[in-house]
């Protein structure tokens, strides 16, 4: 596998608690942590879905659950989650296309990305609330 | 080393693509989306209920929750092929992911037309 032997030196360590990851790599695994986080959310989201079009009556329900302070919170936690996994996926889409995939363009469109982000969660906080 | 022979992943280049388009559907139907909700926020029933009334808006609704169900299935296989490294604990997991997304999937036509 190794045509290299200085390659075959190299330490090799996947244990994550001992690797110090460049701002992209915390971006991409954020992108990760935020679509798996999504995906087990999934039935709660579609449960919401559900009743806030089933009737005006479940509608006005939903909307007094939606006041609870636990509630905003994981509301805020998963639209992050939403709103990060778009920047990044459109970062990613970017690099793919060949756009900023140099060192310096790659750091600063992951600072972007991660800061675009939280800043549309923020605005999305102001306008629910 | 990634083994493809294992089920689920026999074509990576198509899976790769299938999870860019899926992606770019559901941004399109986001951005849209939220811009419509700027325009006219739904602070009541009706105003909500009525943004899918349209037969086109239930089609294109139903586009982002097929294209999220399938991105979903490609990330959450991905993480399972990276991160679950017994072969009988893994096909186990990619049944489940599956089963749950076709039943989200049955859900979502429900959601939509029986309202």
């Amino acid at each position: 596998m190794l045509a290299n032997p200085e390659m075959a030196r190299r330490p090799k360590y996947l244990n994550l608690l001992r690797i110090r990851l460049p701002l992209p790599g915390v971006i991409s695994i954020m992108h990760r942590v935020s679509g798996a986080v999504l995906f087990i959310a999934l039935p709660l989201l579609l449960y919401w879905f559900q009743q806030s079009l089933t009737s005006l009556v479940t509608f006005d329900v939903l909307k007094a659950v939606f006041s609870h302070w636990l509630v905003k919170i994981i509301v805020l936690g998963l639209l992050w989650g939403y709103f990060h996994h778009l920047c990044a996926g459109l970062r990613h889409l970017a690099l793919d296309l060949h756009f900023g995939t140099g060192l310096t363009a790659a750091r600063q469109s992951s600072v972007i990305a991660l800061i675009a982000g939280m800043v549309l969660t923020l605005i999305a906080a102001v306008l629910l609330w | 080393m990634v083994r493809y022979s294992e089920f689920g992943a026999h074509h990576p280049l198509r899976d790769w693509f299938a999870q860019r388009i899926t992606a770019a559907v559901m941004a399109l139907y986001s951005v849209t989306f939220l811009i419509t909700l700027l325009v006219v926020p739904p602070v009541n029933y009706s105003l909500w209920h009525q943004i899918f009334l349209p037969p086109w808006m239930k089609f294109a609704t139903l586009l982002f929750f097929v294209s999220l169900y399938l991105h979903a299935w490609i990330g959450m296989r991905n993480i399972c092929m990276d991160y679950v490294k017994h072969r009988r604990t893994k096909q186990v997991l990619y049944a489940l992911i599956i089963g749950v997304l076709v039943a989200y999937a049955v859900w979502t036509v429900q959601i939509l037309w029986e309202q």
